[in-house]
């Protein structure tokens, strides 16, 4: 945890006048900071502190740096029904750079980059949306002619903090997937020793990301993280353990098929490979698209993508258990156990045999 | 003539046959656990809550089982002990050759050993490697959700070295180890009790073994 300098903000225009402007009214604006309380696990009475913080909020400047990823990320954020309270409280932050969104092109905009990494050094958030790759000096990603690295380098470096959002750009997502060809890696990997919040996720949720930047409004400082650097409020329990359909697993009813009746009646995915068990998150409890769905809800089991490597590690998805290597794809676990039994009760019927052939000429004569 | 030798003491037989109740209890709720091969009518159920429940106390008690039989192997008798069932102390590395010819049908029968034959504490050895290896995993598994706690502490640093799929693979293939070492141990026993007097498999059950009257008097 760091604090917040004391002067982080170039705007004094209230940010409660601005979502005023956007209308929204006082009612929608409590009622988000009851549920950002909700989501960062403090009690309701926070909701108070909360909108006071809000409101006193001091704009600052926050960067949005895209680099091997899809722009899933962004999208989450972006592609609501409608704007939601979320998006408008990401405005009280003054957005200055993020190439998917921003009017500005080419040199421009990356002047308008590197004028917040040299006027609000220390002082501006950065956010970082891809994988970082290493190998061949990291000619695999550039922008304007800069590496990947060497951005991340050069802006995360001066950051006041850093917030990695997806599974690419926390541990290298999908590109760093075997055989990883750009040596790709996540920011804590690329830029070691910084100021670093890791929302994994596959895309990540957004209201993990505002409930992060709220928390850092609020109490100026970043919230508690696992080993991982993961915010322990969205990212400390595990997912099977708050799963909606966990009663189906402890009672022992199971999809078998995809379609089949315990399919149609809701029961747990686990046999079809579901990684909720495998996987910590806040999925069950926030869900995505403003409290629409998860994928469980929808039917199809956890894929585990908060997991770092997890295009690697819970792999097949719709397996229960991993593919043994060398064994060929179908090959599981249990074949190769059966096997191996079946060897050794072979090796068993054989020495039998033998013995029989052999006769009984060794029997033992101590007595 | 033969005389009655009290090789297994007390602590040895109750173990060893614990071991055989939890390696069954555990073999089959682990399998459920693994690969549900019922499933419940009525959501009111219990089946996987029990079955989970079962597995996590037999596992405990199958440690707590292993931990009083190596206490054993620095307490017992001179059967029982450590030196006994490492197979590099001694002569038993030669004695251990001697025995594996034999089961090849290389070598003459070697003289029958009143505790365990150098072969059979080598795989004994290994096998207790292999429940450790299955306490480990299976316990980092359990601490999963009480990741805070004693359990994280104790296991967490597994998922630092493997995925929690692959911890689970893991589990999962020492079960088909361990049951792969049962075959061999009931065979040989078998095999051993149809081609020595010696009583071996009786003497799981009451302990004595038998040698020829002279052994004895030496």
């Amino acid at each position: 945890m760091r604090d917040l300098p004391e002067d982080y903000s170039d705007n004094s225009e209230q940010p409660f006048d601005r979502l005023v402007a956007r209308g929204v009214t006082r009612r929608d604006f409590m009622k988000f900071c009851s549920a950002m309380a909700a989501v960062l696990a403090l009690p309701h009475t926070f909701a108070g502190k909360i909108a006071e913080a809000i409101e006193a909020a001091r704009r600052p400047s926050l960067v949005w740096l895209e680099f091997q990823d899809c722009c899933g990320n962004s999208e989450a954020l972006l592609r609501a029904s409608k704007p939601t309270i979320g998006r408008i409280v990401l405005d009280i932050l003054s957005v200055d750079y993020h190439e998917t969104i921003m009017a500005a092109a080419g040199k421009q905009a990356e002047k308008s980059l590197y004028d917040v990494v040299d006027k609000q050094k220390g002082k501006y958030i950065a956010v970082v949306e891809g994988s970082i790759p290493m190998k061949d000096n990291g000619v695999y990603c550039c922008v304007g002619g800069k590496s990947a690295l060497d951005i991340a380098r050069k802006v995360c470096g001066n950051a006041m903090a850093t917030i990695a959002v997806g599974t690419c750009a926390t541990a290298g997502g999908i590109p760093a997937a075997k055989p990883n060809p750009t040596g790709a890696v996540g920011v804590k990997t690329a830029v070691p020793g910084i100021t670093l919040i890791n929302l994994p996720g596959c895309p990540m949720n957004v209201e993990n990301l505002t409930a992060t930047v709220v928390h850092f409004l609020t109490f100026g400082a970043l919230p508690a993280t696992d080993g991982e650097g993961r915010p322990l409020f969205a990212y400390g329990e595990r997912i099977h353990d708050h799963c909606e359909r966990r009663a189906h697993f402890d009672a022992g009813q199971f999809v078998r098929q995809w379609g089949d009746e315990g399919h149609r009646q809701g029961w747990c995915l686990y046999e079809m490979g579901c990684k909720g068990p495998e996987t910590y998150g806040n999925c069950p409890v926030v869900k995505y698209n403003m409290g629409t769905s998860w994928p469980v809800q929808a039917g199809h089991g956890c894929v585990g993508c908060y997991q770092a490597n997890f295009w690697d590690n819970m792999t097949p998805f719709y397996r229960r258990l991993p593919k043994v290597p060398g064994f060929g794809v179908e090959t599981t676990a249990d074949k190769i156990g059966i096997g191996v039994a079946a060897v050794a009760a072979a090796g068993v019927a054989a020495h039998r045999i033998a013995r029989a052939i052999k006769g009984k000429g060794e029997e033992e004569t101590e007595e | 003539m033969q005389d009655r030798v009290y090789v297994w003491e007390a602590p040895v037989r109750v173990t060893h046959w614990i071991n055989v109740i939890c390696i069954l209890a555990l073999s089959v709720t682990g399998f459920y656990i693994g690969n549900p091969f019922l499933v419940a009518r009525e959501t009111s159920a219990f089946l996987m809550g029990w079955m989970r429940f079962v597995h996590f106390v037999v596992a405990y008690i199958f440690v707590v089982n292993m931990a009083v039989r190596i206490y054993w192997a620095f307490a017992g008798n001179k059967y029982a002990v450590w030196q006994e069932i490492l197979p590099f102390t001694g002569d038993r590395m030669g004695k251990l050759f001697s025995h594996m010819s034999y089961y090849a049908f290389l070598g003459k029968k070697p003289p029958t050993e009143l505790g365990h034959t150098p072969l059979a504490s080598a795989g004994y050895c290994i096998m207790y490697a292999l429940f450790a290896l299955s306490a480990v995993t299976g316990f980092a598994l359990y601490s999963q959700p009480h990741h805070h706690g004693f359990l994280q502490f104790a296991f967490g640093w597994v998922f630092g070295i493997m995925s929690i799929p692959a911890t689970r693979l893991l589990h999962h293939l020492t079960m088909w180890l361990i049951f792969y070492f049962v075959i061999l141990h009931i065979y040989l026993v078998l095999f051993q009790n149809s081609t020595s007097k010696s009583g071996i498999l009786g003497s799981i059950f009451d302990g004595y073994r038998f040698v020829p009257s002279k052994k004895a008097g030496k």
